[in-house]
């Protein structure tokens, strides 16, 4: 049994950045992966010209994906439908379970092994499927580590990017029987590829995500490099296909370019070894594959997003990673220290429709705002712009036009609101201002000393003796005489 | 009411907004795709699969089949998987020696799935295409060479013919029309099974095939 992994960011969010900035090794770990990943990406976009065209119409696609949505559902389910797969709709986590479940049951599965899938790690599948006594194996070699260490990712690229081989050495040497220790990383793979073989020809269930679904044809792609989706895809009678319903685009044609920005951005790849475009279950005269296809469309909190044109550009992510590659903070902290499945600058933005702003938001407070996530983003999304409309979301007084997201207000507090109420009033009369500053520079020997978490690990801030408009009259005067 | 219902009626009830920008996806590709002639295309698919760890040869119609079985031989082959009733395949089979035994994907793989995950050596398909700029092939697999195929056993032969490499991904689609008639499994495939899931260290072979034998044939003219 794989263990429930805790969904709690507001409660232990502080508490868990604390642990791992304490842990120089895990720190070491996430520092080495993003260097490498960063610069893996770079190289893969030599011509800058070519990567700002690139963005633009990647972002075009997503847009003019995201603006016909419904009438692309519509469309894909029509056509998949004809093909042959069964569309299922689900609006929560309960229900996509409760979906996959009954299907479980229909065809007396007891195995289920998947390839990789973030929405899976969404509605917490495993421990469903484990709750009703049905094993679900990660198959995926990362997913197969942290499943196996009983973790939850901490990249949604790179799910055990936290562990080093030493710990991977020592994890398999525990917990895969008859596997004595080795750091070999050919090696391991090797150990991970031998239990996992068995695993793929016993499975009844195999369950996929989906990176790009295409309304016009009817099919389901899928990108990876080990071979793993491919066998979950095509081994098992049965395919289930998971994803959220942002994922899907009008024409085939749509498709290179998405492709070509999701894994350059993601792991500095042209291409994957494998794109996997799934277009039905096998036919009568075809000797392999799926007898039955099912596709999962999972709302969970999307349309809230979607309904509001600012926060409906979070939905245009194609799930490349590259927005946390660049994080100073995700580099700092990694994927843990955030408590929801999508880490990073697109967990921050994304994880408050998902789960509520009330227990989400002090991750829109865990930026600089330095802007290189939006600076990356294949698809161009405005990161910063919509971490600030967040925060503002966290402070607006509930029940005004200023909270329109669930949970909104849920970092007001009166000290913190009328702090701000002040600020503003002084900024913005020149007179109040005058006087206020000039009680705050001959005031400064009263400054705190205790300033809360910024004087933790800084000097304490004070006013400077003279205002500014103080020193520019002394200038002038001095300049006079 | 249906999840169904609820999810689109909340997509249907949402703003607008402005008319978005439709997508200019080949005005993209008319100003971003190279212009190779057949030799270029063959160099430049040749550099991106080796890159990954892809053997390639560049074989004629008259000694393919034998590049294909010194191969076979000098890596120790014991069985080869064909596709049933394959031209390609057949003429392999008509040159194997004694002691490469060929099998024949003539049934549905719930009739020997063990011995395909356990006793195939190496499998070889014919190629629909390939992409030059990424060093992609495109597997389209058929009743005859399912797919399987080029996933299960540890070596995978493509037999490809120079002229169907194209340029990019969308040259392909666009020039074959694949939007009017998509197969039920269409494959890129670019060098063997890899991972770089520890510690960021590449090794080959995590779940398909531990190596990749891509022979170019040149039979058919130049130009695709």
């Amino acid at each position: 049994m794989s263990k429930v992994i805790a969904i709690n960011p507001t409660q232990d969010f502080k508490d868990r950045t604390r642990h791992v900035l304490n842990d120089p090794g895990q720190r070491q770990n996430f520092r080495g992966a993003m260097d490498f990943l960063q610069g893996k990406r770079r190289a893969q976009f030599p011509d800058a010209e070519e990567l700002q065209g690139l963005r633009e119409l990647g972002s075009q696609i997503r847009r003019y994906s995201l603006a016909n949505l419904p009438r692309l559902l519509e469309q894909l389910e029509t056509k998949l439908t004809a093909n042959g797969i069964q569309v299922h709709w689900a609006q929560t986590p309960d229900e996509a379970n409760a979906i996959a479940l009954a299907i479980a049951r229909r065809v007396e599965a007891k195995r289920i092994i998947k390839g990789k899938s973030m929405v899976s790690e969404e509605i917490g599948f495993n421990h469903a499927m484990e709750a009703a006594g049905i094993e679900a194996f990660e198959s995926d070699m990362g997913e197969y580590i942290v499943q196996l260490a009983g973790e939850a990712p901490s990249h949604i690229i790179m799910p055990a990017i936290h562990k080093t081989k030493q710990d991977i050495a020592k994890l398999f040497a525990e917990e895969v029987p008859g596997v004595t220790y080795t750091e070999d990383v050919d090696a391991l793979i090797q150990i991970g590829r031998r239990v996992l073989r068995h695993k793929f020809a016993e499975a009844d269930i195999g369950l996929s995500g989906v990176n790009v679904a295409v309304a016009e044809t009817g099919t389901l792609c899928l990108v990876e490099n080990e071979g793993n989706g491919r066998m979950c895809t095509t081994v098992p009678k049965v395919h289930i296909a998971i994803t959220g319903i942002e994922k899907v685009v009008e024409k085939l044609e749509h498709v290179p370019p998405i492709l070509s920005l999701l894994t350059r951005s993601a792991t500095g790849q042209s291409v994957t070894t494998y794109v996997n475009m799934i277009s039905r279950p096998r036919q009568p005269d075809e000797k392999d594959g799926p007898r039955e296809v099912h596709l999962i469309l999972l709302d969970n909190g999307r349309t809230q997003a979607y309904a509001d044109l600012e926060l409906r550009e979070t939905l245009k992510c194609i799930r490349c990673g590259a927005c946390m590659n660049h994080c100073p903070v995700y580099a700092r902290v990694g994927g843990h220290a955030y408590g929801t499945t999508y880490p990073g600058p697109i967990g921050a933005i994304i994880s408050p429709h998902l789960l509520g702003l009330e227990t989400t938001y002090p991750l829109a407070f865990a930026s600089t705002l330095c802007g290189a996530c939006a600076e990356v983003c294949p698809v161009k999304i405005p990161i910063t712009d919509l971490l600030v409309r967040l925060r503002n979301e966290a402070q607006a007084r509930p029940d005004t036009e200023d909270a329109t997201l669930r949970g909104s207000g849920a970092a007001r507090s009166l000290a913190a609101s009328t702090v701000w109420g002040v600020w503003s009033q002084v900024y913005s009369k020149s007179g109040l201002y005058k006087l206020a500053s000039w009680f705050m520079s001959r005031g400064r020997a009263l400054s705190p000393s205790d300033q809360g978490a910024w004087t933790r690990s800084r000097t304490p801030l004070v006013p400077a003796p003279k205002r500014l408009r103080d020193l520019i009259r002394d200038h002038n005067e001095q300049s006079k005489s | 009411m249906s999840a169904r219902d609820r999810i689109l009626d909340k997509l249907r009830a949402a703003p607008a907004g402005p008319a978005p920008v439709v997508p200019d996806v080949p005005g993209w590709y008319a100003r971003h795709t190279a212009s190779l002639d057949s030799a270029q295309r063959v160099a430049a698919l040749r550099k991106a699969l080796e890159a990954v760890k892809t053997e390639v040869h560049e074989v004629t119609d008259a000694n393919w089949t034998t590049v294909l079985l010194e191969i076979a031989a000098a890596k120790g082959l014991h069985q080869l998987l064909i596709g049933a009733a394959t031209a390609h395949g057949e003429a392999v089979a008509a040159l194997a020696p004694a002691d490469l035994q060929i099998l024949r994907y003539a049934q549905p793989v719930d009739a020997w799935q063990e011995l395909l995950f356990d006793g195939v050596d190496a499998a070889l398909t014919l190629a629909r295409g390939a992409i030059a700029e990424i060093g992609s092939l495109i597997l389209w697999p058929t009743p005859a060479e399912p797919r399987l195929m080029s996933l299960v056993p540890s070596l995978h032969f493509v037999l490809l013919d120079a002229d169907t490499i194209h340029v990019n991904l969308f040259s392909a689609l666009r020039t074959e029309g694949w939007h009017t008639g998509m197969p039920t499994n269409a494959l890129l495939i670019c060098g063997p099974s890899k991972t770089a899931d520890i510690q960021q260290t590449l090794a080959y072979g995590a779940h398909g095939p531990r190596e990749l034998v891509v022979l170019i044939r040149q039979s058919r003219g130049v130009s695709a």
